[in-house]
């Protein structure tokens, strides 16, 4: 049963929207813009590094593949409150739903600035001319509809702030089956965006390629999303000065664990059942960043042992951050790093790369601060604490 | 209420399982040659390095220059590009004295689409503009329908498709096997103009056939070489002397076969091929993606109990909203 009764409701923020920061963020954005704009009248050469030998770069790489994965805590907290039924996690749906739907649409976005032939992107979804037998496919068909299926499922947030009752309690009827959707999408695409890599075949290093990709990518993509929501939760909790919903945070973190835990285990499994374990004891590049990967997927099992350091906010920040980090050098290094199409090839993102990928953060950021000032999301607090957020 | 645990858990593991063995794995096996499938043979051995085919190729597909060299006086690539579908490169080794040895030698290799007979191109392809033609065998490609996301670029085991990054319309480039000269009773302009036969065009049966021959020929003997089309024989043979060939046509078996076959004196990873598992990288990204999404059914079988999940526990969280007011 859902306990959503027990937490205050949501509330806006309210607070200035013009500040230092939300500054320094539109700064990023219009540098991000200029770079963009160069690169749709020149052409993706004139301001990135990727080439023949490394086709798909940092806009690939982190854009979408680890942007989305950065974006599954609405995932992972949904299906926790609504397939687990936890509902003590209520209060966390909206805003990582947020962040989610600001990271899947960026995704969405940012695959345009990558497209060469961006005009004709619709013939994906375009029957005679899409190709189901490719993986991309997939991709970004369920990436498409989720982003529609957040949407919707974040609609309730504005039909709250525009007082649309009937709309909502119709809305409402049907939720349960955006929720299933809601879930049912991301476990399609976060699985096949590590199918994504399975064609390549002997071009990517042993210690990344498998069958198992999908499976390790899901998992992943789970645990990140928990690792996510505690993430937010202690930037947004000290930068609009509110109080830490801790209990939450440290039984989630357990979850985590886990999922961790279990992942680790089909990790090396696999790596054992396929005999590729000798890999990461050889003295290369590779083996080098498999060790990378490896220390900052532990690192969260080490730091959060006990159960007293997760009542502890800077352990379990730490900890999420080591995991989101592990996350995104376990994709960096299954797409880059251990990519490999013959000699004389090399790719590092240029700094006007680097710049877009950061701008595109900048654009989440600062709407996700815009919209929790102005709008239901993040959960109400009490008269006595709230006071701290209008100085 | 609360939710019936093991009724859920019930519902999860079907579904669970379901997703995870899909519908009874049905392994998609490499695909097979058209019977009238046309393609390459290149010998390494016969081979001269005059790179008439790169300048041919060039002319027939219409493509710009390529400068490697200060002067700039001459189309001079040195790999495929997006400007370039076929480039002739040299092995080196020592005192480079001999022609087809491995040690103190030098040899020639042609780089160009072999047009695999299961493409990792095509199964990557998320819009059908890397097509497989069923007639020829031919892998082509539609700019029309492209959308340049270079999956193909980087899915080719061969590193064949190429993208151009230096303009705003970009296009994939790759050898179609001159296509769109076939309607004018032409064949690939790299064949045709090619002085030593080193270089032929023609059914791949045939081809094959030639090439089993030259692999059998005693070294240092004297025989005869088609040129051009080995079907239509529009072009007068070629004498040499046999080389001491390797008793390995490649392209016969990799990744399910390829339309282009290659012959060589030298060990073909030295010239660049590398070496490759006979069953086909497509096939096991499909068998991968079939299995999980083979008619929908595991994953719309998910959605169910996932619906049926989320039914229960969010028509608790109404009930909660109402009970509140």
């Amino acid at each position: 049963m859902s306990a959503s009764h027990n937490h205050p409701a949501p509330a806006p923020l309210g607070g200035p929207l013009v500040t230092p920061v939300t500054k320094l963020l539109a700064a990023l954005v219009a540098i991000a813009g200029v770079i963009l704009l160069v690169r749709f009248i020149f052409g993706l050469g004139s301001v990135t590094n990727i080439n023949d030998g490394y086709p798909w770069g940092l806009w690939v790489v982190y854009d979408v593949v680890i942007g989305s994965a950065f974006a599954c805590g609405g995932y992972s907290v949904a299906l926790l409150v609504y397939i687990f039924n936890k509902g003590e996690y209520h209060p966390m749906v909206r805003p990582a739903l947020l962040a989610s739907l600001f990271g899947y649409t960026l995704a969405g976005v940012g695959v345009i600035f990558d497209l060469g032939r961006y005009w004709n992107f619709w013939h994906i979804f375009w029957p005679g001319y899409a190709q189901p037998n490719s993986v991309m496919f997939e991709v970004a068909l369920c990436i498409s509809a989720y982003i529609i299926v957040m949407w919707l499922e974040f609609s309730p947030a504005f039909l709250d702030k525009f007082g649309k009752k009937d709309v909502k309690k119709k809305l409402n009827k049907v939720l349960f089956f955006i929720i299933a959707l809601g879930t049912l999408l991301p476990s399609m695409h976060q699985s096949s965006l590590g199918s994504l890599l399975v064609v390549f075949g002997y071009q990517i290093h042993p210690l990344w390629q498998t069958m198992l990709l999908p499976l390790l990518y899901l998992m992943t993509a789970l645990t990140i999303g928990f690792a996510i929501v505690i993430f937010e939760a202690c930037l947004a909790s000290s930068g609009f000065k509110r109080p830490l919903e801790m209990h939450l945070l440290g039984k989630l973190s357990k979850v985590m664990l886990w999922m961790l835990s279990a992942y680790l285990i089909v990790r090396f499994g696999d790596l054992a059942f396929r005999g590729a374990l000798g890999n990461m004891f050889e003295l290369d590049i590779e083996a080098f960043m498999f060790w990378v990967e490896t220390a900052l997927f532990v690192a969260p099992l080490v730091i959060l042992a006990k159960p007293q350091a997760r009542k502890h906010p800077a352990k379990l920040f730490i900890a999420a951050c080591s995991l989101m980090l592990a996350g995104f050098i376990l994709r960096i290094n299954s797409y880059l790093v251990g990519y490999e199409t013959g000699a004389g090839w090399h790719y590092f993102p240029s700094v006007s790369e680097i710049m877009v990928s950061i701008g595109m953060i900048a654009l989440e950021v600062l709407s996700y601060i815009v919209l929790v000032r102005y709008l239901p999301i993040l959960s109400g607090v009490n008269e006595s604490t709230a006071t701290a957020t209008n100085k | 209420m609360s939710i019936s645990r093991r009724d859920f858990l019930k519902g999860a593991l079907a579904g669970g399982t379901l997703l995870a063995t899909g519908a009874p794995a049905e392994a998609r096996e490499n695909k097979t040659m058209p019977d009238e499938a046309v393609g390459l043979l290149y010998d390494s051995t016969l081979c001269i390095g005059c790179k008439a085919c790169v300048s041919a190729c060039k002319e027939a597909n219409n493509m710009p220059p390529e400068f490697s060299r200060e002067d700039k006086l001459w189309d001079t690539p040195l790999d495929i590009s997006g400007k370039t579908l076929n480039v002739i490169k040299v092995y080196k080794n020592g005192t480079c004295e001999n022609k087809d040895a491995e040690k103190d030698g030098f040899a020639f290799m042609k780089v160009s689409c072999l047009h695999c007979v299961d493409p990792s191109c095509v199964s990557a392809c998320p819009v059908s503009a890397m097509t497989k033609d069923p007639v020829t065998g031919i892998v082509g490609y539609n700019k029309d329908i492209c959308i340049g996301c270079r999956y193909c670029v980087a899915a080719c085991p061969f590193g064949v498709p190429r993208f151009q990054y230096d303009t705003p319309v970009p296009q994939i480039s790759k050898c179609q096997l001159c296509r769109h000269r076939m309607g004018e009773g032409k064949y690939a302009a790299c064949a045709e103009v090619c002085p030593t036969g080193a270089t032929l065009y023609g059914k791949v049966k045939d081809l094959h056939a030639e090439a089993q021959r030259r692999v059998a020929l005693k070294p240092g003997a004297d025989a005869v070489f088609p040129r051009g089309n080995i079907n239509t024989h529009d072009q007068s043979s070629h004498t040499a002397k046999a080389a001491k060939y390797l008793p390995k046509i490649y392209g016969e078996k990799e990744i399910g076969g390829t339309q282009m076959m290659k012959l060589a004196a030298v060990p073909f990873d030295k010239l660049g091929m590398p070496t490759l598992p006979d069953q086909s990288f497509a096939s096991r990204s499909e068998t991968m993606q079939h299995t999980i999404y083979g008619g929908m059914l595991a994953p719309l079988a998910f959605l169910g109990v996932l619906t049926y999940v989320a039914k229960r526990n969010v028509k608790n969280d109404d009930d909660a909203d109402d009970e509140k007011k």
